[in-house]
Formats: structure tokens, C-alpha cells, sequence
């Protein structure tokens, strides 16, 4: 499994009230909500995000509310991966839940630069800046949490098991 | 090796002598929670996944507390679910309007959750039942589903950071003060991952009220959890409230803690955290040129009977500076119903107030208080980021009830003389 894609950069502790604000929470519907994505501090995301283009961010990713729909409204505006130097431990969690892949790298989220093209081999962890031909290898998942991604999720994880 | 008192508590959930920091468990959960944001997702996630019905419907907490009374037909549609949900299931600790309070000032007024509990929470300030001596965090929807069908969750056991509090607060000072210098003094993600385990002889100056808003705000630390011992204050105030037996943990003599934190509770002063982080401390007294347009007294952190009585106190026979806009919110109807008893309503009124039924409302944005371009808040609630209470140019100072009702009075951040 892997993505390709250009890079929107951000900065440490992107909270998740700017991630989804919660003045849209008045409902659930993923797609509805992915309009509104990251529009409190970059209104161009939603219009520029392509499917596989990747976020790059600092320390303390989706710092803040439990909100589950934060790290959905990232997957379904297309979105292939988060790189960030760290996460907030609710939002690490809820990605692995729903499905979103996300990769702790700090060296890699100091050197990719916004714009750039970057590729993620989830198998590996390895990620390679194509614009400056850089690559770095993210820490794995433990293999309790490998095998939850691997069966879909929490819930199918559970079904299955 | 021995254990903090999170890991203790999480050993025995898992059915282990001992767990070690790092080590991923499955844990039976004693309380399961959701709220009117969260449960729509979680109550999605259930039905999707085909789980038939709840591990225990006496073991799950369903409250309507953050766009309740409803503030608009969507937000109506997100509780009628929720309430047809407890309804199928039975939920017996299913809050509706009338019943509900701000979550996490009712569950532990009710006696819901109570010391030695492993909780999981569909919202982020679960961990404010660490206050009882409780295992509680947040987690997501889909961890609130598979909590409500198993009863079991996955926890990777944390490390704790030990703060080994000394001494007694100054009058002015509450709990919000000691968690806005904590946050100020180890950063929004200073406890990242790990438990915040207090302890020490200041602990016995320090209220039930005052423990409940740290553990509270543990979280603006990126803590897993917040913690503290049970001793009298604890076992005076579960008596005759919680609905099952207390199980009072104590950490280990030789428990490892990554890092340790003396603070001395007299040392503190009245702290306000600036715009647009928790950890922007700043002591009050220094912030005197800082005009605000409205007042906000309430929230999880703040919506407690002592912050109600602590703007009593502040505001009685006062009028509320021109201009200003003051809301003061209840955390729960019990709450609510002491204010009416004891006149502080009538009190908050005169003085130009305005009083809301319990809502997490304005705190997150939602409704009830919401900021316009370039206004200003000081608010006694927990998040302070951009856009959090309104408009993206808006700003939230955070602080205690006291000096939040000693700004309404001036209209500028104030530092309270109480």
C-alpha cells in the first residue's frame, strides 16, 4: 500500500477545531463536513487537495476535542497520508480506528517543504521527497495496530477476531 | 518494578498482576460515555459494524450537553438519534434536556463513574473523573462503538509524569490557576501520551471542584489521563452518591515516573492563558490593557457550584461593565437548581448577566455566546484556539471563575482581589 502526492505543510499543534470547526458538527455526514476541512487557517485546501496528496505538519498534530471527524474529513477529502513530527494521542487513535494512515517522522516533516512531491510506502514506512530526491524511514506501527489497520479498522478488527 | 496508580488500575481492568509503561492491554471498561456530537458517529459505526446490542445498559452514559436545547434542526436530528438509540438499548444513564447537565460535571454529581473505574469517553475531557481516583480518557466514536458492543477497550499502558503539590492555594486562586501554570510551565504536549499523576500533602487543601478542573484540563497537556489519590475529600464526597462500591488504588512506593514536578500551591497566582494556545500563560495581573467584549462563566472546567459561588461572591451587589456582555452557565440542572435556592440567579441578573441552562454551547463554539470578528472573550472554559468560540479573528483568553467575574466588573482582564 502506498500514496503519491503534493504536500500541504502546516505547523505544530494543528488543533482539530481548525481541522473540522465545530460550529459544522450539527451533523455526521463526512462528505458534507470535508467541505469545510482545515478552512479556519487554509481556505485553498479544500480547493486544491487531489486524492493521494499528503499533510505534512509539526509537533502535536490534532491536538484538542475527541472529534472523530477530524481525522475523517482529512480521508475523505482525499487526502493519503498525514507525515507530522507528533500526534495528539485521541487523533493518533481515531486515525488508526477509522483508516486514515498517518506516520510519525519528524526529520522528514522538518525537510519536505509545501508543494513538494512526495511518495509513502506503507509497508516500509519509507518516505521519499521526489521534488528533492531525500528519503527517510518513519518508525512503524506496533504489530497489535499493524493488524488492526490490516482488518479494516477497530470494528472490523473486532468482527473478525 | 512498581506501578503508578494508572497502571494499577489498568493491570486489574486487564485482569494482570502488572503491567509496564509501553505495554498495549485490553482493559474491561466500567463506564462507557458519549455525548450529542459524538454518539451520532459511534451510533453510525454500531449499526454499520451489525453489532445486535450493548455489553451492559446500566455501564453506558449518553448525554445531550453540547447543542442541547437543540439549536437547530440538525443538531435536533443528532439528538433524536441519540435518544432512539438509548431508547432500543435501554441505556438506564441516558441524559435528555430536563435530566442533562455539561457531562463531566454530571456524571460524578451523579454517582455514575467512581474511584478505581477504567471509563472511556467519546469526548476529550473525559479525563476529568481521574479526580475520584478513576482511570477515564478520551477517545473517538469508533472506540465509544466498540466499547458499547464489547465492554473491553485497547489502552497502550502509559508513563506518568508525579506533580507533588505542597502548600495551599491563595484566596484568589483555584483549581484553573494550578492547571493553566502546569500547562504554561510543560507546553500543549508536555505530558503527551503519558498520565499526570498528582500527589503530596497540598492535595488536602485542594476541593473536590478544584481536582475535577485539573484532571479536567490534563488533556491541553496531551495527557492520557489525569490522576489523583482517593483520601477523605474523595470518600466525603462519593458517600451516599456513587451507585457502585469505590476501589481505592494507591501508586507504589517504587513506581517509575518519567518526570517529577514540586509545586507549591501558595507560589500560585491568578493565570490567564492568551490567545490561541493553553500554554500562553500569563500572570492576570499582567494583562491590565486587555479590553474584552464578553464574559463567559461555565464549561466542564468551570460550570461547578464552587465557580458558581466564586461569581457570586464577585458580582453580587456589582453592576457588569458597560459594554460587556456576561453569560454565566450552570454545569448541571442540580446545579442550576442550587443558584435558584441559594438567590445567586437573581444576583447574576441584577448585576446584568444573563444565565443560560447547562450547555457546552459558547465553549466550543457552538451557540450561546458566539464571537464576532475581532472581539474578545476572557472565559472560564478550555481551549483558547483560533476560530474555538467564533469568528477565526476572534480571541479567547482562558481563566478561573474569579478573575473571569472580576473582569465582567471592569470590562478589561483583571486580576482578583477576593
Amino acid at each position: 500500500m502506498n500514496t503519491q502526492g503534493h504536500v500541504f505543510k502546516y505547523p505544530d499543534n494543528v488543533d482539530t477545531d481548525v481541522i473540522i470547526p465545530a460550529r459544522y458538527l450539527n451533523t455526521a455526514n463526512a462528505k458534507e463536513l470535508a467541505l469545510h476541512c482545515m478552512e479556519d487557517i487554509d481556505t485553498e485546501f479544500v480547493k486544491k487537495v487531489q486524492p493521494g496528496d499528503i499533510m505534512v505538519a509539526g509537533w502535536n498534530f490534532g491536538c484538542g476535542s475527541s472529534r472523530e471527524h477530524a481525522p475523517l474529513v482529512i480521508k475523505t477529502c482525499g487526502t493519503g497520508c498525514v507525515i507530522a513530527k507528533s500526534f495528539a494521542r485521541i487523533f493518533y487513535r481515531n486515525a488508526i480506528n477509522i483508516g486514515l494512515p498517518i506516520l510519525e517522522c519528524p526529520e522528514a516533516a522538518d525537510a519536505i517543504e509545501a508543494g513538494d512531491e512526495v511518495s509513502v510506502d506503507f509497508d516500509t514506512g519509507v518516505i521519499t521527497d521526489i521534488t528533492t530526491g531525500k528519503t527517510w524511514r518513519a518508525q512503524p506501527f506496533p504489530p497489535f495496530i499493524q493488524n488492526i489497520i490490516a482488518k479494516g479498522g477497530l470494528l472490523a478488527s473486532l468482527k473478525q477476531d | 518494578m512498581g506501578m503508578t496508580m494508572t497502571q494499577k488500575i489498568l493491570a486489574a481492568h486487564a485482569g494482570l498482576d502488572s503491567v509496564v509503561a509501553g505495554q498495549l492491554i485490553n482493559a474491561k471498561l466500567d463506564i462507557v460515555l458519549g455525548n450529542d456530537i459524538t454518539t451520532p458517529v459511534a451510533v453510525n459505526e454500531f449499526k454499520k459494524a451489525g453489532f445486535d446490542g450493548v455489553f451492559d445498559k446500566d455501564r453506558i452514559a449518553i448525554v445531550l450537553d453540547h447543542f442541547v436545547p437543540n439549536k437547530d434542526i440538525k443538531a435536533a436530528e443528532q439528538s433524536k438519534q441519540c435518544r432512539e438509540f438509548a431508547c432500543a438499548h435501554c441505556v438506564s444513564h441516558f441524559y435528555d434536556v430536563g435530566k442533562m447537565g455539561i457531562e463531566h460535571a454530571l456524571l460524578p454529581e451523579q454517582g455514575v463513574v467512581t474511584a478505581g473505574d477504567c471509563i472511556i469517553g467519546a469526548d476529550s475531557h473525559t479525563c476529568t473523573y481521574g479526580a475520584l481516583g478513576a482511570f477515564s480518557t478520551g477517545v473517538g466514536s469508533t472506540d465509544m462503538a466498540a466499547g458499547m458492543a464489547t465492554g473491553m477497550a485497547w489502552f497502550k499502558v502509559p508513563a506518568a509524569i508525579k506533580f507533588e503539590l505542597s502548600g495551599k492555594l491563595p484566596a484568589n486562586c483555584s483549581g484553573k490557576d494550578v492547571i493553566l501554570t502546569i500547562i504554561g510551565m510543560i507546553g500543549v504536549d508536555g505530558a503527551l501520551y503519558r498520565s499526570m499523576e498528582f500527589c503530596g500533602e497540598g492535595v488536602a487543601n485542594l476541593s473536590m471542584d478544584d481536582r475535577l478542573c485539573i484532571c479536567n484540563m490534563a488533556i491541553e497537556a496531551g495527557a492520557k489521563n489525569g490522576i489523583f489519590p482517593v483520601d477523605d475529600i474523595t470518600r466525603a464526597y462519593m458517600a451516599g452518591r456513587c451507585e457502585r462500591t469505590p476501589v481505592e488504588y494507591t501508586a507504589d512506593d517504587d513506581a517509575e515516573y518519567e518526570q517529577i514536578i514540586k509545586i507549591d500551591l501558595s507560589t500560585i497566582v491568578p493565570t490567564v492563558a492568551c490567545p490561541h494556545l493553553p500554554e500562553n500563560t500569563h500572570p492576570a495581573a499582567e494583562l491590565t490593557d486587555i479590553k474584552v467584549d464578553q464574559v463567559v462563566i461555565g464549561s466542564c472546567t468551570n460550570g461547578r457550584m464552587e465557580d458558581m459561588e466564586t461569581a457570586y461572591r464577585i458580582l453580587n451587589g456589582k453592576k457588569i461593565a458597560d459594554g460587556i456582555r456576561c453569560i454565566i452557565i450552570p454545569g448541571t440542572m442540580q446545579i442550576y437548581r442550587d443558584c435558584v435556592e441559594k438567590g445567586y440567579i437573581t444576583s447574576f441578573i441584577d448585576a446584568g448577566a444573563v444565565v443560560s441552562t447547562p450547555t457546552c454551547g459558547p465553549c466550543l463554539g457552538g451557540y450561546m455566546g458566539i464571537l464576532a470578528a475581532g472581539e474578545r472573550c476572557i472565559a472560564t472554559t478550555n481551549r483558547n484556539f483560533v476560530g474555538r468560540m467564533g469568528h477565526v479573528e476572534s480571541e479567547v483568553y482562558l481563566a478561573s471563575p474569579a478573575t473571569a467575574a472580576a473582569s465582567a466588573l471592569t470590562g478589561y482582564i483583571t486580576n482578583p482581589e477576593v
